[in-house]
């Protein structure tokens, strides 16, 4: 047969000049749209919470003293102190995450350094259906078996409503996500590193440890920051399992009210546009907000940290 | 003939061929590498020099469903006996891979990380001086220790990579093509480092480039496909490589060397 790629016939005749690409310039609007108006829902979100809030800022009542500096809320008979649902949000989310990172990452590394290309195909989308559990049922996994079962361990101490298993079933829910995004990290690290480290006489473990988990640092920093909005933000759990009114405490075997559980229970009932206890719920949601962001911001600098990049 | 107990030899293969599954892609190597020399593999792409340089550090191990036959020797170990541990057979042979491997570390790190793994418990600040110094590269980053190995040259890397593996003192020093992703000048320097490495360790090299082999080595491994229609690679032709650049035995060596292959 003739090779008529070697004969070279140019089938294209030769010109330069410049084209009219339509679909090109139709695609980039399109992203552009996509883009901008992403930013601009988050900013719409951020201006009606801080907008709602500050109605409630602007009572005469609240002060930021009372807000920030008193350890009771309850807005209807004058109590503005949100550090109750704050403490609950970070003990619940603070449990979670001691549970589902270091089982995750445990995954993670089973699956991508130890696990044969067989048995990782088969894991990681089984991992993935766990994901796909409605959290109402990880509710009252949470109320009618993981609270037994602490109150079976660690006696009377344990109340019916507790952080204790809210957050670990939290944890239980967010593993999955965590063990699946660090695996892809853990994945990407090329072979070569590896292979280097296996050549100066590491063991398995020494290398996965020492050498991939450090390169793939960014990737499962983005998985930790995830989990912990995920912690955060995660409403049905807590309200089942974790209690319903505010408590100071960081003890993880009493009730306590979360903040996603607060604005859950409160906008359940009756409430008339422009009481105190539905402004109050915005500036519960704001308080939210700035929690997830500075935890973010936090997680990021400190995987920076002890990242080492491979590129 | 010399037996493996015999001191000036570092490593002997014996029967050796490597499968990986079913396919046979290096058969029947029989050598016997001397101490303190450099032994280069020639021979054209796919006849297997990766593989069996691979095999003396057990580094096919990672390839799923690949296995050796027949042994190498070291020292009257058969390094794929089923008492030998493949960490212990890495510690003692070093390698240095085509493409420069340093780890995202600083360039103090890298060479104390392997060093530490190893058990190593001296002066830690001194190893690593003297193995950049070993490997011709302190002068240019001794002043930026701390710094990403990642901001180094691909030559300066590469040293760096040899500089990490003579921490560790192993006895044989494997370098699959270390110099094929390098520019003349950094070659040349490599060049010189292994000349001055074989004093203390013994080198084996993969390279394509045929004065490179002339240059460096003091025997020559010529490697080939076995014409008979199987695609395993083997070494044709063994012996000191004025022998094998001047008079070799067989023609394909020859024509190979002399550039009229095929
Ligand atoms: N991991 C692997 N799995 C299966 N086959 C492999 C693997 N690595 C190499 N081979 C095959 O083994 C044979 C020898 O490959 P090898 O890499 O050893 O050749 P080489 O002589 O080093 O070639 P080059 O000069 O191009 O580097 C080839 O046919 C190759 O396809
Ligand atoms: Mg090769």
């Amino acid at each position: 047969m003739k090779n008529t790629i070697m004969e070279n016939k140019n089938f294209r005749p030769l010109d330069l000049k410049k084209k009219m690409r339509p679909g090109e310039s139709v695609i980039q609007s399109l992203l552009f749209i996509s883009g901008v108006l992403s930013i601009f829902i988050t900013v719409a979100i951020v201006y009606e919470l801080g907008k709602e809030a500050l109605l409630f800022f602007n009572n005469p009542d609240v002060t930021l003293t009372k807000f920030f500096a008193t350890t009771q809320w309850q807005p209807g008979i004058g109590l503005f102190g949100i550090w109750p649902l704050v403490t609950a949000t970070l003990t619940t989310s603070a449990i979670a995450i001691f549970v589902s990172l270091p089982l995750g990452l445990a995954a993670a590394l089973f699956l991508s350094e130890y696990a044969t290309p067989k048995a990782r195909s088969t894991l990681k989308p089984i991992l993935e259906v766990l994901a796909g559990i409605p959290t109402v049922v990880y509710g009252y996994f949470a109320l009618l078996f993981m609270t037994p079962l602490l109150q079976s361990i660690f006696g009377e101490s344990v109340q019916v409503y507790n952080m204790a298993s809210a957050g670990i079933v939290m944890g239980i829910m967010i593993l999955p996500l965590i063990a699946s995004m660090s695996e892809d990290a853990l994945s990407a690290v090329p072979r070569s590193l590896r292979e280097g480290a296996y050549a100066m006489g590491a063991t398995k473990f020494e290398t996965s440890i020492q050498v991939v988990l450090p390169a793939s640092l960014s990737g499962v920093g983005a998985a930790l920051i995830i989990g912990i909005s995920r912690a955060i933000g995660e409403t049905m759990i807590v309200a089942i399992a974790s209690g319903s009114g505010p408590n100071f405490t960081f003890n993880p075997f009493k009730a306590a009210e979360t903040m996603t559980g607060h604005i859950a229970r409160i906008s359940g009932g009756d409430l008339s546009y422009n009481s105190i206890d539905y402004t109050s719920l915005f500036a519960v949601a704001l308080m939210l907000f700035l929690v997830t962001l500075v935890l973010n911001l936090i997680s990021q600098v400190v995987v920076e940290r002890f990242r080492e990049k491979y590129e | 003939m010399q037996t493996n107990e015999t001191p000036e030899y570092a490593i002997e293969t014996k029967d050796l061929s490597i499968f990986y599954g079913a396919f046979k892609a290096v058969s029947d190597v029989n050598m016997l590498l001397e101490k303190q020399k450099i032994t280069a593999i020639i021979g054209p792409s796919g006849c297997g020099k990766s593989t069996l340089l691979r095999a003396f550090n057990r580094m096919n191990d990672f390839v799923p469903n690949s296995h050796v036959t027949g042994e190498i020797l070291m020292r009257g170990q058969n390094l794929y006996g089923s008492n030998i541990d493949p960490v212990e057979v890495r510690r003692s042979i070093g390698m240095v891979f085509q493409k420069p491997n340093p780890f995202p570390k600083s360039i103090y790190e890298n060479i104390a990380w392997g060093a530490r793994i190893n058990g190593f418990k001296g002066n830690m600040d001194e190893l690593v001086e003297q193995s950049l110094r070993g490997s011709a590269l302190w002068e240019e980053v001794k002043d930026v220790l701390q710094k990403s190995a990642y901001e180094l040259s691909g030559g300066q890397q590469q040293r760096l990579c040899i500089a990490r593996t003579i921490a560790i003192q192993p006895s044989i020093i494997l370098m699959d093509e270390p110099a094929s992703a390098l520019d003349p000048i950094s070659t040349l320097r490599i060049e010189e480092l292994m000349q001055e490495l074989k004093k203390n360790y013994t080198i084996i090299i993969v390279t394509h480039n045929m004065q490179q082999a002339a240059r460096v080595s003091d025997y020559t491994a010529m490697m080939m496909l076995d014409k008979e229609g199987s695609r395993s690679g083997t070494v044709i032709e063994f012996s000191e490589t004025k022998r094998i650049f001047t008079n070799p035995k067989d023609k394909r060596t020859e024509d190979y060397v002399t550039g009229r292959f095929g």
